[in-house]
């Protein structure tokens, strides 16, 4: 009998076990790519970013060296200013913006609600040589819209002078992702139950009542979402400013304008792969310490409802 | 607005439109046009209509049909390659892609295994590693192996989609109740079946949000192949835009201007993105809401 009910334990646990690295069998297949793409890399990174590139003696190892060098670099920490600033300035203006027409459309006081969000959404999906195309040309004085402006008016503005050429950044970038946040402000104000606007109402609660102590609350998780991907994606600006140095001369891009444009161009053009490596490194801890700031309580949410 | 409410009292759920509101909004349209409006104005001019005219006016003749032709038919059809090249990576990545986050996806959210919890943060972490972070060092791995400037140095790493997991982790974890896998278990079905035929038909729209954002990620890459590809036979239409753009920019090129060219293909590429779009609006809005929710 002792044998019988052995048996009987060993098989519930083979398949309580089999069960239980299903889940992996199902993970695999991303797991595999994922390490080849990810996992490696970054270990791959960390490696030879302890490693200089001599003109004699080849690759030479030199422990942390790269690392002190960056904290000495002004080019570098003269890209990571100006990303900074870029962020603290694009993110807010761009998201208060796609807030408030999140609210305006969600009020339903606008006529023509669905040819806004399509609209609005649309430049979503075009590629940034796209975008940085039809802005660069537009924009410009030498083919575009203010060489007209200029002649009309006897002006000399140019938005891609130095001084300008990042406000002309942000405004292509405000254009692709403030439909595209909108809509994701917009998704969360449509899941309020509206029991809950008629509930305010017979408690008198008046329109900017209602935005303020039901709307607002409720964007919070969107906030939160919106902002990680937006700091994100800014402090990686590239292919803008990429593109518009070969299409726009003066415009006071230099090759290390932002940290991606200066880690691609000792990396790929002035073959300095290790201390690319190592500014890349440095740049991707900001950017992950900055998203898990923002992103901790939302992620705690998220795990305590699973 | 409900069908049932016919009052003509003004309430929350039904309120006057307001002109201000609306005026302000569409000033906001107008911002988002004005590009497109723009691009089609200038890809029907010819070279030298585009360098003289006021750029919001046509020029002195509508060229449109004769700047396609020669996009079509520039440098013996490169613009064809690059389109087909565009066509082939986005097409294979975008299904491999999702068909791994759906598994992924999946398994984080209905099926237990040890170590799970850490795989989702893991996950959940890389989606904000920077792009370039990784760029250097898969060039150089990739070089190693000697597939660089081949189309798997672009396929492979758009097979990993971070994102697309977190879609359908959560896509999973609100729209296949556990109950209806348990009876399934109950009924002798195993964890592929019942993933097969009951999981990934109650899947079906999310697979469609996370193929549409997979294909304009893809569509839209620029970076990777920048990164990766040297042969120009081998571009997508991104980066053959940019090489036409350097060509006859003012900063360094042969000197040929071809900014028409530049500018109908930059229409002509665009064109597909905005057909998915309009097309396909309600599984941008499920993804979009669904990515919100949750954050």
């Amino acid at each position: 009998m002792d044998s019988k009910v052995l048996l009987r334990k060993k098989q519930t646990n083979n398949v309580k076990n089999r069960r239980k690295q299903i889940g992996w069998l199902f993970i695999a297949p991303f797991a595999i790519f994922f390490t080849f793409v990810y996992i490696l890399p970054i270990i791959y990174s960390i490696y030879i970013s302890l490693f200089q590139n001599k003109l004699i003696g080849g690759e030479v190892f030199v422990g942390l060296n790269n690392y002190k060098e960056l904290m000495a670099d002004e080019k570098f920490w003269d890209g990571v200013k100006r990303v900074f600033t870029y962020t603290v300035i694009q993110v807010p203006v761009m998201l208060i913006l796609s807030m408030i027409l999140a609210l305006a459309l969600d009020s339903l006081r606008l006529y023509g609600t669905k040819f806004v969000r399509i609209v609005s959404f649309l430049p979503y999906g075009v590629p940034a040589i796209v975008s940085t195309l039809m802005w660069g040309f537009m924009l410009g004085t030498k083919y575009g819209l203010f060489k007209s402006i200029n002649k009309a008016l006897g002006t000399n503005f140019n938005p891609f002078a130095p001084q300008w050429t990042l406000v002309s950044i942000a405004v292509m970038a405000t254009w692709i992702y403030a439909g595209y946040n909108m809509l994701i402000f917009y998704s969360s104000l449509k899941s309020v139950s509206s029991d809950l606007y008629e509930a305010a109402q017979i408690d008198g609660a008046n329109g900017m009542k209602i935005v303020w102590y039901i709307k607002m609350p409720a964007l919070r998780g969107s906030l939160v979402v919106t902002i990680i991907f937006s700091i994100i994606g800014s402090f990686q600006l590239f292919n803008e400013p990429q593109i518009l140095s070969k299409m726009v001369s003066n415009s006071g891009i230099t090759n290390y304008y932002t940290p991606n444009m200066y880690v691609y161009n000792l990396a790929f053009t002035g073959s300095q792969q290790g201390y690319a490596a190592a500014l890349a490194i440095v740049m991707a801890v900001i950017t992950i310490v900055i998203a898990y700031i923002v992103q901790i309580r939302g992620l705690r949410d998220t795990m305590n409802e699973r | 607005m409900k069908a049932n409410n016919k009052q003509t009292l003004y309430t929350i759920t039904n309120p006057r439109k307001s002109n201000l509101m609306t005026f302000f909004a569409f000033l906001f349209c107008l911002y988002s046009l004005l590009p497109y409006v723009w691009l089609f104005i200038n890809a029907t001019k010819t070279q030298r209509d585009f360098a003289s005219t006021f750029g919001l006016s046509f020029g002195s003749r509508f060229a449109l049909w004769e700047n396609i032709v020669s996009v079509f038919t520039y440098h013996d059809g490169i613009f064809i390659r690059w389109l087909m090249n565009s066509v082939f990576y986005t097409v294979v990545s975008t299904v491999v892609s999702t068909l791994l986050a759906a598994l992924a996806g999946y398994a984080l959210a209905k099926l237990h295994f040890r170590g799970k919890n850490i795989v989702l943060l893991i996950i959940l972490g890389s989606i904000s590693v920077p792009g370039i972070a990784l760029a250097i060092p898969q060039f150089l791995l990739f070089s190693k192996m000697g597939i660089t400037n081949t189309p798997w140095a672009v396929l492979i790493p758009s097979f990993v989609s971070p994102f697309g997991v977190y879609l359908m982790w959560i896509f999973s974890a609100q729209s296949v109740p556990t109950g209806l896998l348990e009876a399934a278990e109950i009924d002798g079905a195993g964890p592929w079946r019942t993933f097969f035929q009951i999981s990934l038909p109650l899947l079906a729209p999310a697979l469609v949000t996370v193929f549409l954002f997979a294909f304009v990620s893809v569509w839209n890459n620029f970076f990777l192949p920048l990164v990766m590809l040297k042969d120009t036979n081998l571009y997508p239409l991104t980066l053959g835009l940019y090489q036409w753009n350097l060509m006859g920019s003012s900063a360094g090129g042969s000197g040929e201007m071809i900014q028409n060219l530049v500018l109908t293909g930059a229409l002509l590429t665009i064109i597909p993105l905005i057909i998915a779009f309009l097309s396909l609006q309600k599984y941008w809005q499920s993804g979009l809401s669904l990515g919100a929710e949750k954050g």
